[in-house]
């Protein structure tokens, strides 16, 4: 199972090395990164292999949210599937 | 993979312009629930409820929590109760009102729908006794929902139903007279009323519907507002592809969600609503989206047109995007949940005749207007009568949820609360319709109703 991981806010050091280690703490495997900085807002986009995580969907889901705000930026996960229906026929 | 471009898209839909599922309803048979003694009823229906819906929020709230897509209300409707208590014996149908009520309490729903009739061609004695039940059923219960179906294409407009609801909503707003008539905002006349809607206050379990089953609405005006905010001098044809598109887009994730919920619930999935349901939040408003085609205020001369090709475009849009589309499937135009339509009808833009001409073009109808106190009932009754007409001429649903606030003037602002809203009182025409109400009987089926 895949999920979309995205991160928004102010750029700084450690966005990717902060989320990258929720991720591997809880056995998920990044599988695409893409990364753009438009007027001084980071944008990450992350798809994740969910399919092995070691914590259910939900508190992973809240890790990243409190290490979004450590890091001062929004965190979001959600299953890949959302996207594929809304923008593919 | 999907682009960035669309990963960000998606997330401003939801996150800037108010997208939502904005209901998973779940249809409930309560047929096998029938018996003499009402009791025994009550207790069947409380514990076939609590037991189908028990996991209703939670599968919600965790659907919401892994899409990341907010799912804001949990609802479940019900076999028209007046099908179900008529075995019984009792002379008054409260009690069924309050063990809905009840039910809805623990399984931690926000509304119950069901408390309904469907009386178009004539009463049996359970349909009556519901009927005159309403008033106290509304002002004993919080979360239950009420809908009597007085017309159809098929059967012609039952006039004596038209002006027994005339009383019914004046009793109802007396008798919540110290919440300005809060309980009139829980019932709706409807004609032509579909089975399968998920939307409330007008929800009810069809009696050709299974035995249980997931119904889900859709939301999404901002959306829509926000696409063409991006095509200021596109002409009509451009602006039906824009409402296309984003429609589109909405139904595929209320199908996406509906599908999983069914899933989940071990449910069949019924239908998903097309409807743009606005709420009173800034940015989630119909006006707006009409405002934004070039009209200075909702009520403009020009506005039933617009909303005739809004409310077309998003059928056309979402049909190709759900396997089963039903319910009520247009724009709703409710006075007190939009923003823009409250504000329309302060600036003396929009009126009820207004009103009443854009129920010609798009789903439902006169919703949550709020009219002054001494309205009488057979003005109100006269209203609905306008309206089931529209409805059984033209061959759609429409439907009246008014509200006769009391001591309240034109002009005053009413305060409900949460989802439905405040809004102004407004103008209602001051000729009388007595004589008309009084003659009864039936209005007979128009002519394109002989079909076969």
């Amino acid at each position: 199972m895949r999920a979309v991981l995205t991160v928004i806010g102010r750029d700084r050091v450690g966005i990717i090395a902060g989320v990258s280690r929720v991720l591997a703490d809880c056995n998920v495997n990044i599988l695409d990164i893409s990364q753009t900085i438009m007027q001084d807002i980071f944008t990450m986009i992350m798809l994740v292999d969910i399919s092995k995580i070691n914590a259910n969907f939900s508190e992973l889901s809240d890790k990243l949210e409190k290490k979004g705000e450590e890091l001062g930026v929004s965190v979001r996960i959600q299953h890949e599937d959302i996207f594929n229906s809304m923008h593919r026929v | 993979m999907i682009r960035p471009s669309e990963v960000m898209e998606t997330i401003k839909m939801i996150q800037d312009e108010n997208l939502d599922i904005r209901t998973i309803t779940m249809g409930i048979s309560l047929r096998d629930c029938c018996h003499s003694d009402s009791k025994v009823a009550r207790g069947r229906i409380y514990d076939k409820i609590v037991s189908m819906a028990s996991n209703l929020v939670k599968v919600g709230e965790d659907i919401e929590r892994e899409y990341g897509i907010p799912i804001i209300n949990k609802r479940i409707s019900v076999t028209p109760i007046s099908l179900i208590a008529e075995c019984s014996s009792d002379e008054d149908y409260v009690g069924y009102a309050e063990t809905l009520d009840r039910a809805a309490d623990t399984v931690g729903v926000n509304f119950i729908g069901g408390f309904s009739a469907l009386v178009h061609k004539g009463y049996t004695k359970g349909d009556l006794k519901l009927m005159e039940s309403i008033p106290y059923a509304l002002s004993a219960t919080k979360k239950v929902c009420s809908s009597v179906n007085v017309a159809t294409t098929k059967a012609g407009i039952n006039m004596d139903a038209v002006s027994k609801m005339g009383e019914i909503i004046k009793k109802a707003a007396e008798l919540t007279a110290d919440n300005s008539g809060v309980g009139c905002a829980k019932l709706i006349v409807f004609a032509n009323v579909p089975e399968d809607n998920p939307f409330m206050a007008g929800a009810f379990h069809g009696v050709g519907e299974p035995e249980c089953v997931i119904n889900v609405g859709v939301s999404g005006p901002g959306a829509v507002k926000s696409a063409l905010e991006k095509a200021k001098n596109a002409d009509f044809g451009e602006v039906s592809e824009i409402i296309k598109k984003t429609a589109f887009k909405i139904t595929r994730m209320g199908q996406l969600v509906a599908q999983e919920a069914s899933k989940r619930l071990g449910a069949p999935f019924g239908i998903v609503d097309l409807s743009l349901a606005p709420t009173p939040a800034v940015g989630d408003s119909i006006a707006h989206i009409l405002e934004e085609m070039g009209l200075e205020k909702c009520g403009a001369h020009g506005t039933t047109a617009a909303l005739a090709l809004l409310n077309d475009a998003v059928k056309k849009g979402g049909i190709m995007a759900s396997s089963y589309v039903g319910g009520l499937s247009g724009a709703f135009i409710p006075v007190s949940e939009d923003a823009g339509m409250v504000d329309a009808v302060k600036a003396g833009a929009l009126t009820i005749e207004k009103l009443e001409a854009m129920t010609c073009v798009c789903s439902v109808g006169l919703d949550m207007i709020i009219v002054p106190g001494d309205t009488s009932a057979e003005t109100i009754s006269a209203i609905i009568a306008d309206e089931a007409a529209i409805g059984m001429i033209n061959n759609k649903t429409t439907a009246v949820r008014i509200i006769p606030a009391p001591g309240r003037k034109v002009g005053d602002v009413v305060e409900f609360g949460g989802l439905l809203g405040s809004g102004p009182v407004m103008k209602v025409n001051p000729f009388q319709s007595s004589n008309f109400i009084k003659r009864g009987g039936r209005i007979p089926a128009p002519i394109h109703s002989l079909r076969n």
